[in-house]
């Protein structure tokens, strides 16, 4: 009895902790993100004691501010991510949509994509569970498109390199896609291309979902976020910005202007078709997004290429082959495509 | 005592299938270990998030890769239960 108790205040206290560290760091994380710039020409100038006029000081002085403001809004946003997203589970989706409408679903479907954790690993499972529980095939595919899309690490580097309005876009014109793309296949009725064993599927009760969860509990889930996502991208995030920096002055400004340019038609399907194969999470292809747009490919197209590569992958294409037949997966890559590449003609069209 | 992964075959399932069998050579304990990928079973447990462990047909945990000294922990506590 005794230990218990002790036990018990030991782990309050650490608990606490928990809690308190990240108040305190809160306001450092703000001053330092404030002065990044200031620090970044005290490094530049005064530190290292480069000239102002060299192409290469720019480059240093891009590379020594970006990495850390960008390392510093994922870190940020991950932790706080996390905790938003202890409070939802498949488990709780999958509750929220069962015998949801189309369209009302669909909506629904899209936004709850972008909080409940998601790893494409689970899309199968995620997938027998929510039809299970009588999801509609277009609400369920309405959130299997906006989960991997619509994910904080593509959403805080856009808003990082490319300011908050190309991270907005990004983001509704995601969810629009997820939306309309599910909502199409709801109405297109293609049950019929659900391998049939789908629809005998039982799911048991394992009393995980039960368990409650402290705050703290929830912070070090923040924490875990923060450790496995930040952990794992870091290095994209460097490698991409030190080519954005690299290419800075040493390539021609224009240089794929001519291919991945507003005036050429193409490039938006192109992109598109091009990303499908390629799998990438949001930060490996953040180096390739940076220097497209560096060297003078227009937003829409980049931004097309990014969600065709983030959102269709032939890997979970694949994944999905066990569960679906292929007409199905070839309607669903369809009508995505044809979404983004819409999108993609928006953007060059607007900017 | 039956340990059980759950997982079609992702990255994340072969990493937890590799630290559950380190865990169970370091800990010394007679486990009986299978890996299961049929989503019927999977789904049957009430995963909806892989990779998934169950220990003696109970799901400890699921949607996560804990480390190997998590994992002992978890072993652990569970042998506690079936032993008193």
């Amino acid at each position: 009895m005794f230990r218990k108790i002790e036990e018990k205040s030991l782990l309050s206290r650490v608990i606490s902790n928990k809690i308190i560290i990240p108040i305190l760091l809160l306001p450092v994380w703000f001053l330092l993100y404030h002065y990044l710039q200031n620090i970044t020409d005290w490094i530049v100038f005064d530190l290292i004691g480069m000239d102002k006029t060299m192409h290469l000081t720019g480059a240093v002085s891009f590379f020594i501010f970006e990495v850390p403001k960008v390392l510093m809004l994922l870190t940020l946003i991950v932790f706080a991510v996390g905790i938003v997203r202890s409070y939802f589970s498949p488990e709780r989706t999958r509750k929220i949509l069962g015998g949801k409408k189309l369209f009302v679903g669909n909506v629904l479907a899209s936004f709850l994509g972008i909080v409940t954790p998601f790893c494409s690993c689970s899309a199968i499972p995620l997938f027998l569970g929510f039809v299970e529980s009588g999801v509609p095939l277009g609400v369920t595919f309405s959130f299997l498109i906006a989960a991997p899309m619509i994910n904080e690490v593509a959403v805080v580097l856009l808003f990082g390199l490319f300011g908050w309005k190309t991270a907005l876009l990004y983001m509704s014109t995601g969810l629009l896609i997820a939306m309309i793309s599910g909502f199409i296949i709801g109405k297109l009725k293609l049950e019929k291309y659900v391998e049939e064993w789908v629809f005998n599927v039982k799911v048991g009760d394992n009393g995980l979902e039960d368990e409650k969860l402290t705050f703290s509990d929830r912070v070090s889930m923040g924490y875990d976020a923060i450790k496995e996502i930040v952990g794992k991208v870091w290095i994209y995030v460097v490698l991409g910005i030190a080519v954005g920096a690299g290419i800075h002055g040493y390539v021609p400004e224009n240089f794929m202007a001519g291919l991945m340019g507003k005036s050429s038609w193409w490039s938006v399907p192109i992109a598109v078709i091009l990303g499908v194969p390629m799998y990438s999470n949001a930060a490996g292809i953040i180096p390739i997004v940076q220097s497209l747009l560096e060297k003078g490919a227009s937003l829409g197209t980049v931004l097309a290429f990014m969600m065709s590569v983030i959102g269709l992958s032939l890997p979970e294409a694949i994944i999905l082959k066990k569960v679906l037949k292929i007409q199905l997966i070839i309607v669903f890559v369809g009508v995505v495509a044809v979404g983004i590449i819409i999108v993609g003609y928006l953007f060059n069209f607007i900017y | 005592m039956l340990i059980q992964v759950f997982g079609p075959g992702c990255v994340n399932c072969l990493t937890l299938e590799k630290r559950v069998k380190q865990t169970i050579a370091s800990l010394e304990i007679d486990a009986q270990y299978s890996k299961i990928e049929d989503f019927q079973v999977i789904m049957a447990y009430g995963i909806m998030r892989t990779p998934a462990l169950a220990i003696n047909g109970k799901v400890v945990f699921q949607g996560r890769v804990p480390t190997v000294n998590e994992l002992k922990e978890i072993i652990n506590g569970e042998l506690d239960v079936s032993s008193n």
